[in-house]
């Protein structure tokens, strides 16, 4: 909170902020003394290694895990006990590239996954839920091929489809922010591009965004600030400007060789690592 | 996943071709196991016209299929959702106990008609509890179960079979066994359910869970849905008609036996595959179990009425499970690409 109330310049709270958040699962410290912060409006690329402990911070800022000590703040507020439908209820909003896609179950059912339209009842609206899932597909997804309707089986789709549907699910319920959990993963190249411009449209929208990615450069040309984590802790925070991909690179070489990174010569500038 | 469809959106810009195959690829499980039901109907009736054109043997599957036909709709469900339960035939036995302690007591057989239902509840809510709570597969804790409550039948019991008393005049017993325009109540009861589940599998929240369930879990859990909430009430489901069905058997026949409900397993199991419901989860289809249960039940009256010696009956009754289900992963295969 001190930090908030010292600088003039955060005047409004970030959106997300992470204080010393450890988690472990069965004595292996998967995360250990993690913080940073998200200000509204901005995009946030995390990086790192398989293994570096992205996958967890992901899912504890979702509620799917429960931190075993740090907090959590959503705009300035500390948020215990988060679950996956609190944290919707927050606007938190999470693409898990198709994951998170049941492949047997049809476009309609994937776009409202555990939060159907219903009746009184829990009796689903499945005419409501069938108009939207066709009008997104025409308007934000561009499935254009003739074969596709909201009954089709997710099964039937291509990667860069079921990619779309991930996004247009997470985009459709309003969220505030936005995490995306490798999307450009097993992406063709114009895939990737159409996924970069989505991301750059979050920020465009005044949304925030994290965006999860091991190619830095994917990550460099969308984002802010780049967090590089790196055997569960936060290697260090770096505003996007200030470094050209080249650097970054061999930043994260380092990191990789050494654990860590020590910097040589300037001053880290934005107040990412408290 | 075809049943899932129940009023397609019009396919304007489709060709021809293109759309009968997605409509193919929505009910060719259906349509499938309905057709194998009405050839076999056609080579039955052929071959045994006395018996088949005639509406005594209709009356008599109307009131026996009901029996495993229910369970195998509880299991449609339990199996969409990537559980199974083997123990419903044991607790087709163990509702009825409930039954004979409160009606032999307060002679209400309304009362004992919820204790039966209560205890099939029961027994699907400890199913849950192992599966759920403790972590353990489905499969083997309701093995475990199948023995238990089978066991705790027959020690509750003493081993006795137990006439029943006063289930005739009883309205309970009229609505359970009774005739509605000369349709056993047990049919009228195996339909009523069959749509009520297929409402609630496929126009209702919990089934639109179960479906994500059964496909992915991990989707699933992140996507916030109530995992162990929705199995658990499935787990229910499940108890509660096997104890409807064993009372229905008992009603029918005025007695209980502790022994009831023994030879359901399987025929309800085929009944469920055969109409296909995939066994991996997250697919499955109420009508196919439904005429499923029918064809299963069918075979066994049909070969003796064709002739055909007794111990026929197991060679067509695994050659049409095969045949079923072979057909039903070839058509899966062709059509989902």
């Amino acid at each position: 909170m001190t930090t908030a109330s010292t600088d003039p310049a955060a005047a409004a709270d970030p959106i997300l902020e992470l204080r010393h958040v450890s988690k472990s699962f069965g004595g292996v410290h998967a995360l250990h003394d993690v913080s940073f912060r998200l200000e509204a409006g901005q995009v946030l690329g995390l990086v790192g290694d398989n293994g570096a402990g992205k996958s967890t911070l992901i899912k504890i800022i979702t509620g799917y895990h429960q931190p075993d000590s740090g907090e959590l703040l959503f705009n300035g507020t500390v948020v215990n006990d988060l679950t996956v439908p609190k944290a919707r209820a927050l606007g938190v909003e999470t693409v898990y590239q198709e994951r998170a896609l049941a492949d047997q179950q049809s476009l309609w059912r994937n776009i409202f996954m555990g939060r159907p339209i219903t009746r009184p009842g829990g009796f689903l609206d499945v005419r409501a839920m069938r108009r939207v899932t066709k009008e997104l597909m025409g308007e934000s997804m561009g499935f254009t091929s003739a074969i596709l309707t909201p009954d089709t089986p997710v099964t039937g789709l291509s990667g860069g489809e079921r990619q779309g549907l991930a996004i247009v699910r997470a985009l459709h319920f309003e969220a505030d922010l936005i995490i995306l959990d490798e999307p450009t993963m097993g992406l063709s190249l114009s895939e990737t591009e159409k996924c970069l411009n989505f991301v750059r449209d979050i920020k465009a929208a005044g949304k925030s965004a994290i965006f999860i990615d091991h190619n830095i450069f994917h990550v460099h040309s969308v984002s802010d600030q780049i967090v590089i984590i790196d055997r569960g802790t936060v290697a260090g925070c770096f505003p996007t400007k200030q470094y050209s991909q080249e650097e970054l690179t061999s930043i994260m070489r380092q990191v990789a060789a050494t654990g860590g990174y020590n910097e040589p010569d300037r001053e880290l500038k934005s107040g990412g690592v408290l | 996943m075809t049943a899932t469809v129940e009023r397609a959106l019009p396919p304007k810009r489709l060709s021809r071709q293109r759309s009968s195959r997605v409509w193919l690829s929505r009910w060719a499980s259906q349509l499938g196991i309905t057709s194998a039901l009405l050839l076999v109907w056609l080579i039955f009736t052929i071959l045994a016209p006395n018996t088949f054109l005639h509406s005594r043997i209709y009356v008599s599957y109307a009131q026996t299929v009901p029996y495993f036909g229910l369970s195998a709709l509880g299991l449609t469900m339990l199996i969409v959702a990537g559980d199974i339960d083997l123990s419903f035939s044991s607790t087709f036995a163990m509702g009825m106990v409930g039954y004979i302690g409160v009606q032999h007591t307060t002679h209400s057989v309304t009362l004992g008609v919820l204790a039966t239902l209560a205890i099939g509840a029961a027994a699907g809510a400890f199913n849950a509890f192992f599966v759920t709570v403790i972590g353990i597969p489905a499969l083997v804790v309701t093995i475990g179960t199948q023995f238990f409550y089978r066991g705790l039948t027959l020690v509750m019991v003493n081993g006795k079979s137990y006439t029943l008393l006063e289930t005739d005049h009883a309205i309970a017993g009229r609505l359970l066994v009774g005739r509605w325009f000369g349709i056993p109540m047990q049919f009228v009861w195996f339909v009523v359910l069959a749509v009520l589940v297929w409402f609630l599998m496929y126009r209702h929240r919990i089934g639109q869970n179960a479906h994500v369930i059964g496909d992915n879990r991990q989707a699933a859990g992140l996507m916030g849905i109530p995992i162990r909430r929705t199995r658990v009430i499935l787990f229910i489901l499940t108890g509660v008609f096997a104890a409807l069905a064993g009372m229905m058997n008992s009603f029918q026949v005025v007695n209980f036996y502790p022994s009831q409900g023994d030879g359901y397993l399987l025929p309800a199991l085929a009944a469920v595959f055969v109409g296909g419901t995939s066994v991996f989860g997250g697919r499955g289809t109420v009508w196919g179990t439904f005429v499923g249960a029918f064809l299963i039940g069918g075979i066994e009256a049909g070969i003796v009425a064709v002739g055909m010696k007794d111990f026929y009956t197991q060679v067509i009754y695994g050659g049409i499970i095969l045949a079923a289900v072979s057909i039903h992963a070839l058509l899966q295969r062709k059509l989902s690409r």
